[in-house]
């Protein structure tokens, strides 16, 4: 599945109430390591469809940056059954970001 | 076998690959997170020749892009071990053991940690260590910036700009950073100076909401702030390395500007080396001389 981008407006319905895990992925366009990131998800994205991958822009969302104590990018977060299951701040090697979305 | 493996895939560590692929040795490049090293979180370049500007993103991404097309083999394990068998070597990795004739240490700088309960929990919820990626997220609230270098400085006039009130907290009476940045300072209306005083608490639980500050006469103090911004330092990555390689008394490889370490046929390149001037142009530089020697030493071999 392709990465979406997500806003304050669609968050509940992409993230929230998402029947399988969503892994939100908040960055900004001056973030180095947000860059070095986002092929890795690209990457995990297309390779899963058991769970969805967001995109969120810390700048034009800082509303949900607040909401969510997002205080360093990148920023990981996993959501399960609309709460949050685990995060990770700065990069993270691929197997890591999968793990936090395999786990138990 | 490999003919060179490199730990690192920063700038030196790149660029000991290029020339060891210039010289068609069989190299693989080792890293534990991701390429690029401590300077993707530079927003601009502006000391290096020829290129000004350029992003630290940007430079990165280049030379990793090159150092793949000549032909470097990279993968992303951390390296938790050497071992020098003589007339080979062994990497071993969190994944696996892999076999060369040499090594490149090039594994850099991270930073120095404050050493309090709690510090790498709340990493991201209010405790950072760089305050051009993190300072964003405090516009309008209260942070404090531990430190007394150049660094500290600069970070705390960087979020004098964005933040309500800076604290700077130093150990010390006076700070070994520049005086010009010091001044600049102290011109700033939202700045507060803590001198002979160390962070020894942080307050809060799923978040930043304060720090105690301890002064050197023992007297101590509670401050109300959501960011904390630890700039007291680096130090070198070579913890897993010291059961062979010399290290100085802080922890940097000893080795001349030949790169040789004290074992032969192993080689350090970059920030982790113990030297004067740590620059991006000066790792690069020793990426060049370290992959120089390592091929001279493999060729002698034959």
């Amino acid at each position: 599945m392709k990465i979406i981008d997500v806003s304050k407006d669609n968050f509940k319905e992409e993230v929230l109430d998402s029947k399988i895990p969503v892994l939100v992925d908040f960055n900004a366009d001056w973030c180095g390591p947000c860059k070095m990131i986002r092929p890795i998800l690209d990457e995990i994205a297309s390779e899963h469809d058991e769970y969805r991958i967001v995109s969120v822009n810390i700048d034009d969302e800082d509303e949900l940056a607040e909401e969510y104590g997002v205080f360093s990018i990148p920023c990981l977060v996993v959501f399960r059954g609309g709460s949050e299951y685990t995060r990770s701040i700065g990069l993270r090697p691929k197997e890591e970001i999968e793990g936090m979305l395999g786990g138990d | 076998m490999y003919d060179i493996i490199i730990v690192g895939a920063g700038p030196a560590g790149l660029t000991s690959s290029i020339y060891a692929r210039r010289a068609m040795k069989k190299t693989l490049v080792l890293e534990a997170v991701s390429y690029g090293g401590q300077i993707i979180n530079t927003l601009s370049i502006e000391n290096y020749p020829a290129n000004p500007g350029i992003s630290g993103f940007d430079f990165a991404t280049k030379l990793y892009n090159q150092a793949k097309e000549m032909g470097s083999e990279v993968k992303f394990e951390k390296v938790t071990e050497i071992k020098d068998n003589g007339d080979y070597k062994e990497v071993i990795t969190t994944k696996g053991i892999y076999e060369t004739k040499t090594i490149i240490l090039a594994t850099g700088l991270e930073n120095r940690k404050l050493g309090v309960t709690r510090e790498d929990e709340l990493i991201g919820k209010g405790v950072s260590y760089c305050a051009t990626c993190d300072g964003a997220f405090y516009k309008g609230k209260n942070v404090a910036v531990v430190g007394g270098g150049n660094t500290a400085l600069e970070d705390a006039l960087y979020l004098t700009d964005i933040a309500k009130i800076v604290y700077l907290i130093h150990r010390r009476d006076e700070f070994r950073g520049e005086e010009a940045l010091v001044n600049n300072l102290k011109n700033r209306d939202n700045i507060k100076f803590i001198y002979n005083s160390n962070v020894t608490k942080l307050i809060g639980d799923d978040k930043l909401e304060g720090i105690e500050v301890t002064n050197n006469d023992g007297s101590k103090e509670d401050i109300e702030v959501s960011g904390l911004f630890i700039a007291i330092g680096r130090i070198p990555e070579n913890e897993n390395f010291k059961n062979i390689i010399a290290l100085d008394e802080s922890g940097y490889i000893v080795a001349s500007e030949d790169c040789h370490t004290n074992v032969s046929g192993i080689f350090v390149s970059g920030d982790n080396r113990a030297k004067d001037v740590r620059q991006l142009v000066t790792a690069v530089s020793d990426g060049a001389i370290a992959a120089c020697e390592a091929i001279k030493f493999i060729n002698k071999k034959k």
